[in-house]
């Protein structure tokens, strides 16, 4: 077996060596791990989801998305990265919008949620939904329903003027430019990269200033 | 039908839908969440049950013991499969890197285990009480250090006498550029429901190659393809990363089997990056020898890549320097060492991308030697007619210097000064980048079934898939076209192997290759309605729900329903020629003098590519271009750890892709031209040239602004911040 190099006492050295001896471990098997796991108790949560009250019996560890997605099958919310990476997973939470995958239900006992499905059908889109087909503002369609969740929560959030990163005046008001909606909007990834197409759709929304 | 002629004359050159800016006739579905995608198809079977796969914690050697013991008995648990326990699936011609079964680890995050549970939380939370004990091996993970020993592959492409050209050249160029590995990385990872009845396996999954995935499959699992169907309506993005079947779906399906119940999998996305595919890393050394005047002499490019013992070649990062620039003495090679990180394949224009990161670079490099605009320097080295050394092999249609002379005076590159790193704006150095792009334009044979309604409406089947392309839109306007309808009275059904075998999306080829192929099933079916109603159905004219024919009109309908089937084949002539697409890119950064971090503030893409089928989704899939392109120059790395034989930074926070705050403007233009080589429609893709070239313009772009040439990529600020120009 070969030799694991020793590495000065870093943050990261010491994470190395720790990944590396659990890699080679020659403890016994049995004399590691929990003890078996018990059963998980489902806990009630009540939830209004796009208007509508819902009651489940949940796994404590079910996150919000895995809720909309696999427990009350409203699959426009995406999983993308599970870990708050990507943004696919956007839904609004009493007006805010949240990565649902960070975020577990029974955390959210009582709130308003609403996801894409909330905001327009097919026949009956919400205006940014128009405007993302208008624009072409998707390839792949999987990052869109988070991209129009956040899109729509953007406008607003400017509109309240709530600060960004790149807001040069925190007391005047907010100007609805691009660097601000991009800005916000960077935490959505569109690996197809439609991001100028909604930053075009955002803006016949919103009103936008170059 | 043959496609063996140029085409010639035909309906789609006084087309009146296709070539026409499209809303896509999906974008409903995906706005409001409606698309199914692979892993949420709640309704396609009842009773699905949730794996998780476990990915190996080293990148070689053996498993010399797993215990499942605590896994089996927790809460919910079905299934667990141990890949030791369990005999190596097969391979197919499309899979390199072992997929599941067996004791070795070839690299890391293989999947080496899965768990199966009645829901998400049970399966995972299991999966963390499995332990494995290893023997780890020595592996090889540095392409630097094991560069030299690569073996050449293929024969080198040698034209004239290259090494007396660049010897006695007046003007030379010799550099090596690095391109480091990356990552797909689509939004949606690699996911499959698998259910079997009796011997039938039906896969729900994420492919682009619907046919490739089926016939694998059955070389895979040892059954015949003809019980295997695959289905792939959407998909989350692929890039090359969903050409081939990965773990999930052959995991899915063996799982699926011991659970004996329907099995969902979807990878999780911390494995992605290891236990799939990538683009490798590239080390390319080009020299130029050239006259005064700019004509260039002498052109070699050769380049080192690697891929794993078990088979692939390397990214070939060569692929477009035998086409873009004359020159008589030529060498062009490529090296393929064996690494044991994980299996290279396919991602975006594989070769060219990176290959244009390094020969574009190189062209400006000469142009500033020769004291010549780069602009003039790729006119004087624009080839004939024919591909240079191969006077036999005419181009098609080539318009590469009219995109660059189009794109120039749109960009404004007559106000680039070219001495660099004197441009000032502020705290910021700001220059303009330009390169030229070439992708070749391959066509794949391509079928498809045409449905006509008795109140006639057309629905097209066929295995093609749209992996955000806009493959239901062009096919719907192609239908549309050629039947004479409207385009809300054809319904586009996609992704199924029950549909007749498509081209696919892979390579460039998908748009060119399956609209021709409905075309060919659409003259299928007026010739069908032709022959019931006595007339010639090729010589009929279909437009607005009729048929003119002759002195004779009737209605579309007036036959009743019938379908049709056809498959376009390409035939030989297509050899005799070099069909390829071109473009030039422009762009502006402006890079901090204080920080050194880059902004692209604008970029220009014109594109030679004969028709476009659907201007709005095609420039979509420039600019879409032209965002992995900023990512491959300036953030996008697979870092490997050479003493684990890992990518480290495997999620999407620590592989760093383009986000909304780095795009800024972006224009694309189409040239007008058609390639009657290609297909019926004269429609070339566009695709993956998009990505080809942009990378170049932006490092072009930071040296005209700052004057300091960064030859490895990507171009992070690390790399250069100590020789910016003093601020005092």
């Amino acid at each position: 077996m070969p030799s694991i190099p020793t590495p000065p006492i870093t943050r990261r050295g010491v994470l190395v060596a720790g990944a590396a001896s659990a890699a080679v471990t020659t403890v016994p098997a049995a004399a590691q791990g929990p003890a078996k796991a018990p059963k998980s108790t489902p806990v009630p949560v009540k939830l209004s989801v796009n208007g509508k009250e819902v009651e489940l019996e949940l796994d404590t560890r079910t996150t919000l998305l895995d809720t909309l997605r696999e427990h009350l099958k409203l699959t426009g919310t995406k999983k993308g990265c599970d870990h708050g990476q990507c943004g696919a997973c956007t839904v609004m939470v009493n007006g805010t919008r949240v990565n649902s995958c960070l975020s577990l239900a029974v955390m959210h006992q009582g709130d308003e949620v609403t996801t894409i499905e909330g905001l327009g059908s097919a026949d009956d889109m919400h205006p940014m939904q128009e405007a993302f087909v208008k624009h072409d503002g998707y390839q792949c369609g999987y990052c869109t329903p988070g991209q129009i969740c956040s899109a729509v929560a953007v406008l607003k959030e400017i509109e309240a003027g709530v600060p960004s990163h790149v807001t040069d005046d925190l007391t005047g008001p907010m100007p609805m430019t691009r660097a601000e909606m991009t800005e916000r909007m960077s935490g959505n990834i569109c690996r197809c990269g439609a991001y100028s197409n909604i930053f075009d759709a955002m803006a016949e929304v919103g009103g936008a200033k170059a | 039908m043959k496609f063996d002629a140029p085409a010639g004359k035909n309906l789609f050159d006084n087309a009146r839908i296709v070539g026409k800016s499209t809303r896509r006739i999906d974008g409903p579905l995906k706005v409001t969440g409606a698309a199914p995608y692979a892993y949420e198809r709640h309704d396609v079977v009842p009773n699905q049950a949730y794996g998780w796969i476990v990915g190996a914690g080293i990148a070689k050697g053996r498993i010399t013991a797993m215990d499942t013991s605590d896994a089996e008995a927790a809460p919910g648990v079905i299934a667990v499969l141990a890949a030791p326990k369990m005999q190596p699936v097969g391979s197919s011609n499309f899979n390199y890197a072992p997929l599941f079964g067996g004791s070795e680890v070839t690299h890391y995050h293989q999947a080496i285990a899965c768990v199966v549970a009645e829901t998400f939380e049970e399966a995972r939370a299991a999966a963390a009480m499995i332990r494995t004990r290893y023997d780890r091996a020595e592996g090889n993970f540095d392409l630097e250090a094991n560069k030299d020993a690569a073996p050449m592959s293929g024969e080198p492409k040698t034209r004239g006498d290259f090494d007396s050209a660049f010897a006695s050249a007046p003007v030379t160029l010799d550099e090596t550029y690095h391109t480091p590995g990356e990552s797909h990385s689509m939004m949606e990872p690699h996911s499959t429901i698998a259910s079997w009845q009796g011997d039938q396996l039906t896969l729900w999954t994420s492919n682009q190659m619907i046919d490739w995935a089926k016939n694998a499959l059955a070389s895979i699992l040892g059954i015949e393809a003809a019980n295997i169907r695959v289905d792939s309506p959407y998909l989350g993005g692929g890039f090359g990363g969903k050409l081939f079947v990965r773990a999930d779906a052959v995991v899915a399906a063996l799982a699926a089997k011991e659970a004996g119940r329907p099995v969902k999998i979807m990878l999780q996305r911390p494995l992605v990056a290891n236990n799939t595919t990538h683009r490798q890393a590239t080390i390319q050394r080009i020299r130029l020898g050239a006259q005064q005047d700019g004509k260039i002499t002498a052109i070699a490019h050769e380049n080192w890549s690697y891929n794993v013992p078990s088979g692939g070649s390397g990214e070939t990062a060569t692929a477009q320097t035998p086409v873009l620039y004359a020159g008589d003495n030529r060498y062009v090679a490529e090296y393929c060492a064996e690494l044991d990180l994980p299996e290279g394949n396919a991602m975006r224009a594989p070769g060219e991308a990176p290959g244009h990161l390094a020969l574009e670079v190189a062209i400006d490099e000469l142009a500033e030697k020769l004291g010549m605009d780069p602009i003039a320097l790729r006119e004087v080295n624009e080839p004939g007619k024919t591909v240079p050394g191969q006077p036999q092999k005419e181009f098609s249609e080539r318009n590469l210097v009219r995109c660059i002379k189009e794109g120039a005076q749109r960009f404004g590159w007559s106000a680039r000064n070219a001495k660099p790193g004197l441009v000032r704006d502020g705290r910021y150095l700001v220059g303009m980048g330009m390169a030229a792009g070439f992708r070749g334009s391959p066509t794949m044979k391509s079928g498809a079934r045409v449905k006509l309604a008795a109140n006639g409406h057309i629905t097209v089947e066929t295995d093609m898939t749209d992996i955000g392309t806009g493959s239901y839109t062009i096919i719907a306007q192609t239908a549309a076209e050629t039947m004479g309808v409207p385009l809300d009275h054809v319904t586009v059904e996609l992704g199924d192997s029950l549909y007749p075998v498509s081209a696919g999306s892979g390579g460039q080829w998908g748009a060119a290759s399956s609209t021709a192929g409905v075309y060919a099933a659409c003259v299928a079916l007026r010739r069908k309605i032709g022959e019931a109603l006595g007339f010639d159905g090729d010589a009929a004219t279909f437009a607005d729900g009729n048929i003119v024919a002759g002195d004779a009109t009737h209605a579309l309908t007036d036959a009743g329903a019938m379908s049709a089937e056809d498959t376009i084949e390409f035939g030989k002539f297509q050899q005799d020629y070099s069909i390829g697409t071109y473009a030039a890119h422009f762009c502006e950064v402006a890079v901090d003098a204080y920080t050194g971090e880059t902004h692209v503030r604008r970029m220009l893409s014109v594109c030679d590519s004969g028709r476009i089928l659907n201007p709005l989704s095609a420039r979509s899939q420039v600019i879409g271009a032209m965002v992995m392109s900023v990512g491959m120059a300036l953030s996008e790395e697979l870092a490997v750890d050479p003493r684990f034989g890992l990518f480290v930074n495997h999620d999407l926070a620590g592989y760093e892709v383009p986000v909304h705050a780095d795009i800024q403007e972006q224009e694309v233009v189409f040239l007008d031209t058609l390639d009657p080589a290609v297909s019926p429609l004269k429609a070339k893709g566009v695709g993956e040239l998009g990505i080809c070239g942009p990378g170049a313009a932006i490092a072009n772009a930071i040296y005209n602004a700052t004057g300091i040439r960064v030859r490895e990529y990507p171009l992070t600020l690390d790399k250069y911040l100590d020789r910016l120009p003093a601020l005092v």
